[in-house]
């Protein structure tokens, strides 16, 4: 195992000392340059993450507020939501669809979001590994119940 | 030399670590950021049980949906809303200072924009949003 990856830096969380071996590693001559965010396993994986989180962002921007804003502002506020108003909402294709988007990128961006938090404060492998086991479970419940709920509504529940 | 030594290996131990943590419009940004995020995270947590109740029955549903319309609740709910405000102009900030060329120049003073820009959202919206606890709290029935 080395410190030093192809394209000279430190291996995150390597706790093995660069040797000489590392420090004098030279390419062939015309060797494809590596991308400099590229891990050893050969993606781009974080790269992807942080992408996401400004792309998902920028549209939860608008789902995110335009539910706050419809929900607790709009009319009577929150004083009219019942099971009659969510049976009326989720009659249209547009409402349940607005609402399957905004789950699905605020649930991945919040996971990820605790992700890096995760990975910024629990310096022992365990803690960090029972955290992220706990937090991908969590997210995969919530993933799961709401996308069901969302498409099995029965609105004749209300007999 | 060994004297000097010694005096000089003291001193390094006893330097401060150092620290990332600067201070000002930069970092707080950033702690409010990440504070506001994991309270979110737990809210849809909360939201998504609360909501999967439709599934239960409209009872259940609409006796937990009763605990959102008291005033102690309504003030969690400026709370919220509150915290994706800011967290959503605070983003648009962080998008800026990754995408846009002179975005690290500006950042403090897109803090600052981001700041008056809540404030001037937030005024209004917990004008309306306390209208009826106001009334459920001080009202007359008449």
């Amino acid at each position: 195992m080395t410190a030093i990856d192809a394209t000279g830096n430190m291996t995150p969380g390597s706790t093995v000392q660069p040797d000489d071996d590392d420090r004098l590693r030279i390419e062939s001559p015309r060797t494809r340059r590596k991308r400099p965010t590229q891990n050893g396993r050969g993606t781009n994986f974080e790269m992807y993450a942080w992408i996401f989180m400004r792309m998902s962002g920028l549209l939860l921007v608008f789902l995110v507020l335009g539910h706050l804003f419809i929900m607790l502002l709009l009319d009577g506020g929150v004083q009219r939501i019942n099971f009659a108003f969510v049976a009326g909402r989720w009659s249209s294709p547009f409402w349940q669809t607005w609402d399957l988007l905004q789950l699905w990128l605020a649930q991945l961006h919040g996971t990820n979001g605790l992700r890096w938090i995760i990975n910024d404060y629990a310096e022992r492998d365990g803690t960090r590994f029972w955290l992220k086991t706990l937090l991908y479970t969590a997210s995969f419940l919530v993933l799961v119940l709401g996308t069901l709920v969302i498409f099995t509504f029965d609105p004749d529940l209300a007999g | 030399m060994a004297c000097l030594d010694a005096g000089l290996e003291a001193i390094v131990v006893q330097a401060p670590a150092g620290t990332l943590y600067r201070g000002r419009e930069g970092m707080w940004s950033w702690v409010a950021h990440r504070v506001t995020g994991v309270l979110i995270f737990f809210f849809l947590f909360a939201h998504v049980l609360d909501t999967a109740l439709v599934r239960v029955s409209p009872d259940s549903y609409n006796r937990i949906m009763d605990t959102y319309k008291t005033p102690l609740v309504n003030l969690m709910e400026i709370g919220l809303l509150g915290a994706v405000l800011f967290h959503a102009l605070n983003g648009l900030r962080v998008t800026a200072i990754d995408f846009w060329a002179k975005g690290t120049r500006y950042q403090k003073q897109m803090m600052w924009a981001v700041l008056a820009v809540f404030v001037l959202l937030m005024v209004p919206s917990v004008y309306r949003m306390t209208a009826h606890s106001f009334a459920e709290l001080f009202g007359s029935t008449s």
